[in-house]
């Protein structure tokens, strides 16, 4: 009964005025299978698969479906081709309700034209409970958490008959629960018959449910790997040097102590604790990282810290001195260094050039300013040495900032950031949506900061970049501490801590119950307990081998987890 | 509902058993506490309930006001209602201050007070209100058939305004041209009724006219993506100019032959157009006024239960989304501010096929940023917007009433009521009002 169909991209490329997004890529997905894109930020993924969804027109090549070409004018053609796109940002209107973004474009109507959103509600169900989705049919989508927005996403492909459906860069905004249920869900439609084009940066996911792996890089196939194929061997691929994924950093050193938090509480405008008295304190040369799934108070944490809060009660102390209770300018000055989670919005001007970002925090001072003057001829000299020593990427100190590409914008902010003595550094989500050449080169800079002597405090939702940055590791749930445990805590442990288990209760349950590697893939963080070169394993079972383990009793706090921390990410 | 979520269909298949039925209900709650109760509402109910309680009731006037009920020609008749003003002014305000008392009260509890709440408040205030001016008049007696139904009439316009509005910003288009297409519609319908001594044509060129000065709007703000307030405002001035140019070359010139467009006859439906008070306002109308409770009514089914209309909000709300399901995103709006344009261009008929039969300079005389103003107030709503233009039209009507009357409150007072109201509601005092996402946002592809 469920139709497969085969896919075949043939010399596409697409032009932007000068700049080729693709040259002559080929690819063809096999029906039944999933077929992952592997590529850095801006190699062109995207671009190829907005091509593939009638959203760009190709400048050259061919779209074959089951052998036959065909041409899409516009999305509508390669919906009713058999093709459905889940977008990186979701496309889906927030105050519809979810079957109101289902049956959007493909309205089933009685006379009149009135909608049937009947109908649609019961399609929803079905798909729903063919995959477990639970999703209710009648919630606005803006009370749904991500995890749960990107299902009405697939939801909407499956509606319309999809076969094959495109995953772009679905995992960028999940936590890592989240992410193993995708997975698992992902499997579950190829054992449905659904072909899947999986868009990622992420080695380890993709090794793990992927069939087939075309690379690409800057704008080109660059080869078909085998998810077999190690880590390093992918992304050497990717990035096209050999890349160093383990980061090399010595045991730290920790001097003195001159960061300390006590008895911090922030309160919301709704009232609620978002951060509830937390006490912590990071010496000099020690990164403390602070874990915890999104949404559990990090945000409100480091704001209170920068003096963006309003309502924050207990103390913060550098070198000895109250920053609670002053300005933003004055924490800064008292030496704060701070990357914001979300560069785009917080870290920087898109319109202002390279040059002027770099000087944001430092506009009114020397060598910068004199009097009510600047001197641009600084501001440009500055932009040069800071480019150099960040490796950012760009023809130009005066182009505008928002030009860059994700890792690019990142080093720009981490440049600025540290481009003056600081007496604590702060970076949250530091590597957020950033390819994997400069995550490398981001990661040494800040180990490069702690071993300067500097007190660093990393947030981080990534737990792969928590375990490889931290010398502590700090786990909030809803606003708590959960507990600070040292470097080289196990993932399974600290999943479950993410889970608002204490320390001691998380490794007595990680040690009881997870006896077998095939757990991976669908708990906290066991995925990586695996030894790397195995993971392809659990996915060749059938798919029921993953629900076993959903029901292990281990499993459990980490589900409820998940819609826990969801209130919290709506504040 | 999902409860069947709990069997899957398919055995074998994961699904999260631990979650079962209650887990959609698990969802929401956070994300219901997660939008705060504040204490906006609570506050401005109390500060207004005792503003009523010292100057309706305290202060207020020890007379009676007389409020008739019936018109002479009605099908029975009603007794006046004479009501003691203090009394009223204190039992009413005390009232108010129960109901701000609620408010407080759920507050504390952390409980949305109920949508009743502001409405009931509201009328209440308004009751007082008018009690308190009618009972300090020199002659303490007005008819509220009167009233009721001039508010109507005065509001013909503003209502078809609104939805113009609705209709425009509900695609993503804003619409501050409201006054343009009025005005365009008012001249054009004088025109043709004049040339053709058809009243129903001269109704039918105002939408057309109304509908070309859309187009503009959509061509300039969608195609070529100008600022769409700046577009508004060049075209109102735009048709101000034009339409008091050619007043005064041509129709002044030859009065007869181009102003004299004849009324749009009331139809009055028999026996059901005697029942006091509601009889004259539904139905003793114009066609213009007929049409008014249509659009109005047509315009919220087509919005909120029809394929079209939910597109049109997907389009205004994320077009990016409703481009990627294949909705041709400015093609629906290009449409949506052109019918917005025909159905100011109706509104604007009102003014010289009904209220006067001629045309004068500006004789929209500012109507369309009122319109627009109830837009605003009725949340982007076509029925929120009819009351909203209702309650403009009737502040428009309380103040020549009273002027007539004779109260100590300066009639240019009530005047600026309607503006007050606006200002705070667009605050968000009265309730969260929140335009469509991409309202104002030109879209362009890639």
């Amino acid at each position: 009964m469920v139709r497969v169909l085969k896919l075949e991209l043939k010399g596409i490329t697409k032009r932007f005025g000068s700049l080729v997004a693709n040259d002559h890529i080929d690819v063809v997905v096999e029906p039944g299978q999933i077929h992952c894109l592997l590529g850095e930020n801006g190699a062109g993924k995207s671009t190829l698969m907005n091509v593939l969804y009638g959203l760009y027109e190709p400048t050259e090549g061919q779209i074959l479906v089951d052998d036959k070409p065909v041409t899409f004018r516009g999305p509508g053609d390669a919906m009713a081709a058999g093709i459905g796109m889940v977008h990186q940002h979701f496309m889906l209107i927030p105050v519809f309700t979810v079957a109101e973004n289902v049956a959007l474009g493909a309205e089933t109507t009685k006379a009149g034209g009135f909608l049937n959103l009947d109908d649609t509600r019961r399609k929803i169900q079905e798909i729903s409970d063919r995959y477990g989705f639970d999703v209710d049919p009648d919630a606005l989508i803006e009370d749904l958490p991500v995890g749960v927005q990107q299902r009405v996403e697939i939801i909407k492909a499956l509606v319309r008959d999809a076969k094959v459906l495109i995953l772009d860069e679905p995992t960028a905004v999940l936590t890592p629960q989240d992410t193993d249920e995708l997975l698992d869900i992902m499997r579950q439609l190829k054992s449905h018959g659904t072909s899947i084009v999986f868009i990622s940066h992420k080695l380890r996911e993709v090794k793990a449910v992927s069939d087939t792996i075309t690379v690409i890089r800057r704008g080109k196939v660059v080869g078909t790997a085998d998810p077999g194929a190690s880590t390093t061997e992918l992304a050497s691929m990717m990035v096209g040097r050999a890349v160093n994924l383990t980061l090399d950093k010595a045991p730290a050193t920790p001097q003195e102590t001159t960061f300390e938090v006590k008895g911090l509480t922030v309160i919301a405008p709704s009232g609620q604790h978002v951060v509830d008295g937390i006490s912590f304190d990071i010496a000099r040369g020690e990164i403390l990282a602070i874990a915890g799934v999104q949404g559990n108070g990090q945000t409100e944490l480091t704001e209170a810290i920068l003096g963006l809060q309003d309502r924050v009660h207990g103390s913060i102390l550098l070198d000895g001195e109250e920053l609670l209770g002053r300005s933003v300018k004055e924490v800064l000055n008292a030496g704060v260094g701070f990357v914001p989670e979300d560069r785009s919005v917080d870290g920087l001007i898109g319109t202002f050039s390279i040059a002027e970002n770099l000087i944001l925090d430092r506009y009114d001072q020397a060598p910068f300013a004199k009097g009510i003057s600047m001197s641009p001829a600084k501001v440009l000299e500055n932009a040069k040495t800071r480019i150099d020593e960040f490796d950012v990427r760009t023809p130009s100190g005066s182009l505008a900032a928002g030009t860059l590409s994700g890792g690019n914008q990142q080093k720009l902010v981490m440049a600025r950031e540290l481009s003056r003595p600081l007496r604590l550094f702060i970076a949250s989500q530091p590597t957020r949506g950033v390819d994997v050449g400069s995550i490398e080169f981001l990661h040494k800079r800040i180990v490069a900061e702690r071993d300067h002597g500097t007190p660093v405090m990393i947030v981080s939702t990534e737990l792969d970049e928590v375990i490889d940055l931290a010398d502590r590791i700090a786990v909030l749930y809803k606003g708590k501490l959960v507990g600070i445990v040292p470097a080289g805590t196990g993932r399974g442990v600290l999943g479950l801590m993410m889970a608002g288990l204490s320390p001691e209760d998380a490794h007595g349950d990680a040690a009881g119950s997870h006896p077998a590697p095939p757990t991976a893939g669908t708990t906290a963080g066991s995925p990586a307990e695996t030894p790397a070169g195995s993971p392809a394993e659990p996915q060749s079972g059938s798919p029921a081998a993953p629900q076993a383990t959903k029901q292990a009793p281990a499993a459990q706090p980490v589900q409820e987890s998940r819609s826990g921390a969801v209130g919290d990410d709506h504040e | 509902m999902s409860t069947t979520a709990a069997t899957s269909p398919v055995p074998g298949k994961p699904l999260k058993p631990q979650q079962g039925p209650t887990h959609p209900d698990r969802n929401h709650k956070p994300a219901v506490s997660a939008k705060p109760v504040t204490w906006k509402l609570p506050v401005t109910l109390l500060v207004l309930a005792v503003v009523a309680f010292i100057v309706f009731g305290l202060l207020g006037p020890h007379g009676t006001a007389k409020f008739g009920i019936s018109s002479g020609g009605d099908f029975f008749q009603l007794p006046a209602i004479e009501v003691p003003a203090y009394l009223a002014g204190i039992v009413l305000s005390v009232i108010m201050l129960g109901l701000a008392g609620y408010a407080m009260f759920l507050k504390t509890k952390n409980v949305r007070p109920p949508r009743w709440l502001p409405v009931i408040f509201t009328v209440l205030f308004v009751v007082s209100f008018l009690i308190w001016v009618v009972g300090g008049a020199r002659t303490p007696s007005i008819s509220l058939a009167g009233l009721i139904a001039g508010s109507v009439t005065l509001a013909v316009p503003i209502v078809f305004g609104s939805l113009s509005g609705v209709l425009c910003e509900r695609a993503g288009v804003v619409n501050i041209a409201i006054e343009g297409q009025l005005l365009g519609g008012a001249f054009t319908a004088a025109i043709v009724a004049s040339l053709t001594d058809n009243p129903y044509l001269g109704l039918l060129a105002a939408a057309v006219a109304g509908a070309l000065v859309s187009m503009v709007l959509a061509v300039f703000s969608i195609k070529y993506v100008v600022n769409q307030i700046i577009v508004g405002v060049v075209l109102n001035v735009l048709i101000s100019g034009l339409t008091g140019f050619l007043f005064s070359t041509v129709m002044q010139a030859n009065k007869e032959m181009f102003n004299s467009p004849g009324r749009l006859p009331i139809i009055e439906i028999p026996v059901l157009s005697s029942i006091p008070v509601l009889g004259p306002i539904l139905f003793k109308q114009s066609v213009v006024g007929y049409l008014m409770y249509v659009a109005v009514i047509v315009v919220w089914i087509g919005l909120f239960k029809t394929k079209w209309g939910l597109r049109v909000r997907a389009v205004g709300e994320h077009p990016q989304a409703a481009d990627t399901l294949g909705i041709k995103v400015n093609a629906t709006r290009f449409w949506n501010v052109t019918l917005g344009g025909a159905v100011a261009g109706i509104g604007g008929s009102f003014f010289t096929l009904v209220a006067i039969d001629s045309f004068t300079k500006e004789i929209s005389g500012g109507r369309g940023f009122i319109a627009l103003a109830a837009m605003i107030l009725g949340r982007w709503n076509p029925i929120g917007a009819f009351f909203a233009a209702l309650l403009f039209g009737f502040a428009d009507n309380l103040q020549s009433i009273v002027t007539i009357i004779g109260t100590p409150v300066p009639s240019q007072f009530m005047a600026m009521l309607p503006y007050l109201v606006t200002v705070f509601a667009v605050a968000g005092l009265v309730g969260r009002s929140r335009p469509p996402a991409a309202d104002g946002i030109p879209y362009v592809k890639g």
